[in-house]
Formats: C-alpha cells, sequence, structure tokens
C-alpha cells in the first residue's frame, strides 16, 4: 500500500499499539533546556525511576540566558537558578549538556541539526513546540508538554495518536526578495493559526525543493503556527550534504547504509493525504505580520483586512487595538523602533550573511535599535571568520551572544511597551516580546530593509 | 493526577478566539523550577496592570463570575507547548476547559495536568457565552463517565468526545508515564530489532 512520508517514519517507530488505537512511538532523540525540563527530572525522582536512555538526551541552556556577557554568572537569580537546576540534574543523570559558554551551545532547534544531530527518519522530540524545526530533515520532530518530557526520560517513547497528514506544495520560483519567510508566513496566512490542527505537514513542490536546509528549517519551524504537530520535507541530496560530516553524523560504511535508507524516505506517489493544498510561488510577495497571531499576515504592500466574520470581530479588534492598527490600512511607511534578528526561525549563518550582504556599507536608521542574536556559539564563529560582525557593527547593529533572546523575552532583551519590533522570530503573540511589545514578523532581508530604513517599506523597492 | 468525574459548577466566560500559551501564562513567569504556583499569574497581563492593580474589566477579576470552568474562543491554548499553561489554570481552580476548538500540544498537557478540555460545537460555544454573561449563576454539568455536559437551565445535555484511553487515565488519575514504564520489556525488544542502527 502507498504510504505517505510521515507514516513511514511512523511505522518504523511503531513499539506495539493498544486497543484504544493509540501507538507506543520509539523516540530516537530527545533534546532538553532549562525550561521546561525541571519539573520533569523532579517527577523521575518522586517516582523513584532511572532514565531509561539518557545517551539519546542533549541538553542545552537557550530560552533564560543573557545575550551579553555569557562568561560572568547569570545575573538574574531565578534565570540563574533554572540553569543551575539543568546542570545539576544532567550531571546526576549522565546527560551530555552543552551549557553556557560551551562551543556547543545555542538555541535547541539551532544546535540539533548543524551537529548532525538531526537526522532523516528520527523521530526528535523536545519541550518545545518549533521541534518542528528538526522536520526539514524528513524526521518525525514535535513539541511536547514537560509530562510527555517525563515519560521519554522514564522509557523513551511516547503514547500518541496517529496524525493527520496534510501535503502544502508551492510550485514554481520564488520572486526576487522573497525567502523560505516569506512562503511559511504566505502558507499561514492561507491556512490560519488553527487550519493545520491534529496535522503533521509535508512541505513539497519545485518552490520547497529548491529551498537551502536553512530555508527549510524556517519553514518547517513555523508549522506549529498554524496549528500542525509537526512539519516536514523529504530528504534528498541538499539533506544528505548538510548532514555529512557533522559530529554526530553516521561515517563510513554507516554513512552509505544511512543514505540508502533515507533515500526510502518519499511520499509513495499514490499515497492519500487527508488534505492537500497547492499553491504558486509567483503568488507570494514578502510578507509581513499586522496582528497579534502568526496567521494575520498580508504582503508588505497589502492592506489590514477591512472585513472579518462576526465571530472573529471581537478577537480582530482587540488584536488591532493591541498594535495600534486600524482596519483596511496599509503598513507601508510606519516608523519602527526595533528590528530584532534571531529566533530558531531564523539565527542560522544564512540569515547572517543576507543580512550583511544587505546592511554592508549602510547605515541603520538613527532611532532604530537592531538587536542581531546568532542561533548558536557555532554561528557566531562562523559570523567572525566571515567578518560579518565587522559589517554588522559598521552598520549599527549590535551582535549578540546566542540564545532565544528577545524571541521570547524570558532573559533582559524586552522590547518596551508600545515599541513596534521587525522580528525574525515565529510569534507576534500579545507581549511576546515583552509586556506591551508589538511585533511584526518579516523575514531576515525585510528585517534588514527596515533597520536600514527606519520604517516599513516595499523592500522590492530597495533590493541591492 | 487528581482523579475527575463529575463537576457542578458555574462558568467564568472569556469570548475571545486564538487564546495563546503566552497569554495564560507568560514566560518571564516560568523561571520556577516546580509545578507550583502557576496559578498566581494566570492571564497575568490580561488581568493585572504593569502596576500590579487588578484590571476591572477582565473576567477573573469580575465578581459577577466565579465557578471551575473556563468558557473560552475557539483555537484555545495554541502557541507554546509550555505545560506550565495547563498547571497555572489548575492552579487557579479551574478543572475544565469548554471551548469549540483546542490546539493539540495544550490539549494533550491538560488531560496529564487532569485538567478537562471539553469540547463543543460554535453554536453551543456561542450560546454557553452568551447565557453565562446574561446570568453568571448558570449550573453547569460535567460529568465525565457519561461525557455529558449538561445545562440543567436549558433542559438540554451535550455529549462530547474524548480519547477512551486519556479518558479512563482521567478518571482514575493515572498518566502515561505508569503506561509505558510498563513496556519495558517490548521497547527492550524493539531496540534490539530496529532495522538502522549504524
Ligand atoms: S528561539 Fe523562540 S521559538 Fe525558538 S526555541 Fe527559543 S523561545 Fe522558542
Amino acid at each position: 500500500m502507498p504510504r505517505t512520508l510521515v507514516d513511514k517514519i511512523w511505522d518504523a517507530h511503531v513499539v506495539r499499539s493498544i486497543a484504544s488505537g493509540q501507538d507506543v512511538v520509539y523516540i530516537d532523540r530527545h533534546l532538553i533546556h532549562e525550561v521546561t525540563s525541571p519539573q520533569a527530572f523532579d517527577e523521575i525522582a518522586a517516582r523513584g525511576l532511572e532514565l531509561f536512555r539518557p545517551n539519546q538526551i542533549i541538553a542545552t541552556a537557550d530560552h533564560n540566558v543573557p545575550t551579553l556577557n555569557q562568561h560572568l554568572p547569570i545575573a538574574e537569580p531565578l534565570s540563574r537558578s533554572q540553569v543551575d537546576k539543568l546542570t545539576e540534574n544532567c550531571q546526576k543523570y549522565g546527560i551530555e549538556l552543552y551549557g553556557l559558554g560551551h562551543q556547543r551551545q545555542g538555541i535547541v532547534h539551532v544546535i540539533g541539526p548543524e551537529l548532525g544531530l538531526t537526522q532523516p527518519g528520527l523521530t526528535m522530540v523536545c519541550g518545545d513546540s518549533h521541534t518542528s524545526t528538526h522536520g526539514a530533515f524528513g524526521a518525525i520532530a514535535f513539541g511536547i508538554g514537560t509530562s510527555q518530557v517525563a515519560q521519554v526520560m522514564a522509557s523513551q517513547c511516547l503514547l500518541l495518536t496517529r496524525p493527520k497528514r496534510m501535503r502544502v506544495a508551492v510550485e514554481g520560483d520564488l520572486r526576487p526578495g522573497v525567502t523560505a519567510k516569506d512562503l511559511i508566513l504566505y502558507i499561514i496566512a492561507q491556512l490560519g493559526t488553527g487550519g493545520a490542527t491534529g496535522y503533521f505537514v509535508e512541505y513539497a513542490g519545485s518552490a520547497v525543493r529548491s529551498l537551502s536546509m536553512e530555508g527549510r528549517m524556517t519553514v518547517c519551524n513555523m508549522s506549529i503556527e498554524m496549528g500542525a504537530r509537526g512539519g516536514l520535507i523529504a530528504p534528498d541530496a541538499t539533506t544528505f550534504a548538510y548532514v555529512e560530516g557533522r559530529p554526530f553524523a553516521p561515517k563510513g560504511q554507516a554513512w552509505n547504509n544511512a543514505v540508502a535508507y533515507w533515500e526510502t524516505l518519499y511520499s509513495d506517489e499514490d499515497a492519500v493525504f487527508d488534505a492537500e493544498f497547492v499553491y504558486d510561488a509567483a503568488d507570494i510577495t514578502p510578507m509581513i505580520t499586522y496582528g497579534t497571531n502568526p496567521g494575520m499576515g498580508i504582503p508588505l504592500t497589502g492592506n489590514v483586512p477591512s472585513q472579518v466574520p462576526d465571530a472573529e470581530a471581537e478577537s480582530f479588534d482587540k488584536s488591532l487595538k493591541y498594535m495600534g492598527f486600524e482596519r483596511g490600512e496599509s503598513l507601508l511607511g510606519k516608523q519602527i523602533d526595533y528590528v530584532f534578528i534571531g529566533s530558531c526561525t531564523n539565527s542560522r549563518i544564512e540569515d547572517l550573511r543576507t543580512v550583511a550582504a544587505y546592511v554592508q556599507g549602510k547605515h541603520k536608521a538613527g532611532h532604530v535599535e537592531a538587536i542581531i542574536v546568532p542561533g548558536s556559539k557555532q554561528v557566531e564563529q562562523q559570523a567572525i571568520a566571515e567578518g560579518i560582525d565587522k559589517i554588522l557593527a559598521e552598520a549599527g547593529f549590535e551582535l549578540r551572544e546566542p540564545g532565544c533572546s528577545a524571541c521570547l523575552a524570558m532573559n533582559e532583551d524586552k522590547i518596551p511597551a508600545g515599541k513596534y519590533c521587525v522580528a525574525t522570530s515565529n510569534r507576534n503573540f500579545e507581549g511576546r516580546q515583552g509586556p506591551g511589545s508589538r511585533t511584526l514578523l518579516a523575514s531576515p532581508l525585510v528585517a534588514a530593509i527596515t533597520a536600514v530604513q527606519g520604517r516599513i517599506v516595499d523592500i522590492t523597492q530597495y533590493l541591492n | 493526577m487528581e482523579k475527575f468525574q463529575t463537576l457542578h459548577t458555574t462558568g467564568r466566560p472569556l469570548p475571545l478566539e486564538n487564546v495563546d500559551t503566552d497569554q495564560i501564562i507568560p514566560a518571564r513567569f516560568l523561571k520556577a523550577t516546580t509545578r507550583e504556583g502557576f496559578g498566581e499569574n494566570l492571564f497575568r497581563d490580561w488581568r493585572y496592570n504593569a502596576d500590579g492593580s487588578p484590571k476591572a474589566d477582565f473576567v477573573l477579576n469580575n465578581p459577577r463570575y466565579s465557578g471551575q470552568i473556563l468558557v473560552a474562543g475557539k483555537n484555545f491554548g495554541c502557541g507554546s507547548s509550555r505545560e506550565h499553561a495547563a498547571w497555572a489554570l489548575y492552579d487557579a481552580g479551574f478543572r475544565t476547559v469548554i471551548s469549540s476548538y483546542f490546539a493539540d500540544i495544550f490539549r494533550g498537557n491538560a488531560l496529564n495536568t487532569g485538567l478537562l478540555p471539553l469540547q463543543v460545537s460554535d453554536e453551543v460555544l456561542a450560546r454557553l457565552l452568551a447565557a453565562i454573561e446574561a446570568d453568571p449563576t448558570l449550573e453547569l454539568v460535567v460529568d465525565l463517565p457519561a461525557q455529558t455536559l449538561a445545562v440543567p437551565a436549558w433542559g438540554e445535555t451535550f455529549s462530547f468526545a474524548i480519547d477512551p484511553y486519556k479518558k479512563e487515565c482521567l478518571i482514575n488519575g493515572y498518566d502515561d508515564i505508569d503506561f509505558l514504564v510498563n513496556q519495558k520489556s517490548a521497547i527492550e525488544a524493539y531496540e534490539q530489532q530496529r532495522a538502522w542502527t549504524w
């Protein structure tokens, strides 16, 4: 019987099925961080359990860490205690930890791929909804709650209902200035913030195939923003080339065996999806969000909708009031206070290169604060090796040290109340970047151009 | 986990769609390393002003409303996977959330916390929200074994769906960890026979 990619990987990980329909699904890799793990470790200890496969867990400190002076002890006491707790737990249970100051430290979804931990055909989980990022390699990867973190620690398995499958194909060539971020913001705007709830989404089509691994990660990262459990892309030569040679990638004969298996990981031609959508790449233009959920996206040159269904009116108007926008208006010309380039969506070396290539020889607008936070120590070092740090500094951008930073404002990096921030992250929820902050999601290219212009512009007029 | 059987209570209306877990519990309150005390910061930025004074118009501050059921708009609990959102609702005294649609991860987290996500149709949700706003004493009866939500004042009972395994867990206060730990021999056997060990 023809099977979808999700089914192939799922089937290969079913330990057994139970009468009420769930599967005991084996988890190959478990990523943990300081925020969603402490209560899981407590749960394990309280029940007198051991960790079943500690060598399949990798830990990093990212959500809470400062992005300045990482060589000093963390100043904020609660953040420090959470990071200390992670260190303590990792020592106690023998878990590999890439903590602050470690050469491999970084945002959990950036380091997994760059270390080669993320590979086609694997099942991966993390107590973080953007675990969907790893699906870019053709893996089943999804976010879990803390109770499930404890379950995986105790058994390396989860009890799960098989998800529905959706395929979203984007065909054709992306226009100049249109990036992976625009592609996914476009898809989310089409399907809505809950449009893929209950599904695993396979992204396909020539526009998706032509994306780099960084671009594919950006796309899969935001699957959760339309409610999907995860997103994935069938692995291909681009994927194999990215994985090869990374520290945890298979080597020698094992590599050949792995690739032979990975080459079988695609949806069979006649595989049936529960839902299918096809979009034309030519219809996608640079995007931006105007509201307080990631589904509220429009082309940069478009207008805020003037009509919404009655049932949505109260939420819609609350959202516009929060953002300080009106129904039907254009965002062009709006002055911006902050630009944040970072997060597990867009903080990889390719993103930093895009920004540097644009801002080289230019300077940010005087009233804009522009912060760039690399996704990992390795990205930071690569940027320095390529001289990107100098280009950014000359353009008035501040290059910080790695972490989640102003994506969720758990550390000191916050956008003040009422201020507008064009951000390359994934969530524009109320207060996400600090109480009262107003977030407009966009691509790194849009963010870079906005920083230089100081206001929202039609970027296609400003491309180098 | 506490057992859940039936609930006789009133509801508190939150007629907003796409309530995300960042609103339920903002990230800056996720620094605790234990599960307790999150209720205090439930809906923090909707519930309190920056100076800590309560916002009079928010439902949790409105003395008209009480009860252990939150009745909220479509796609409740979207966004971040933080289980702290379910803990905060539970800690603040809620035992059920009624909505016409729940985000996946929130639904799972709620069930693992002993908080029942009870899904009704858009139409029933709209009627409930309007009726509670008109009469905050409207009695609601949740019967988990029977999978029903009754509104005695209307003389109506609505059935709701729940995964049979999760239903048993909730009724008995069990969670998946007990089940999974008992699967060890099957899991070890699986590890032995995996095809792609390289
Ligand atoms: S960068 Fe943002 S979205 Fe990504 S893991 Fe960190 S907090 Fe979550």
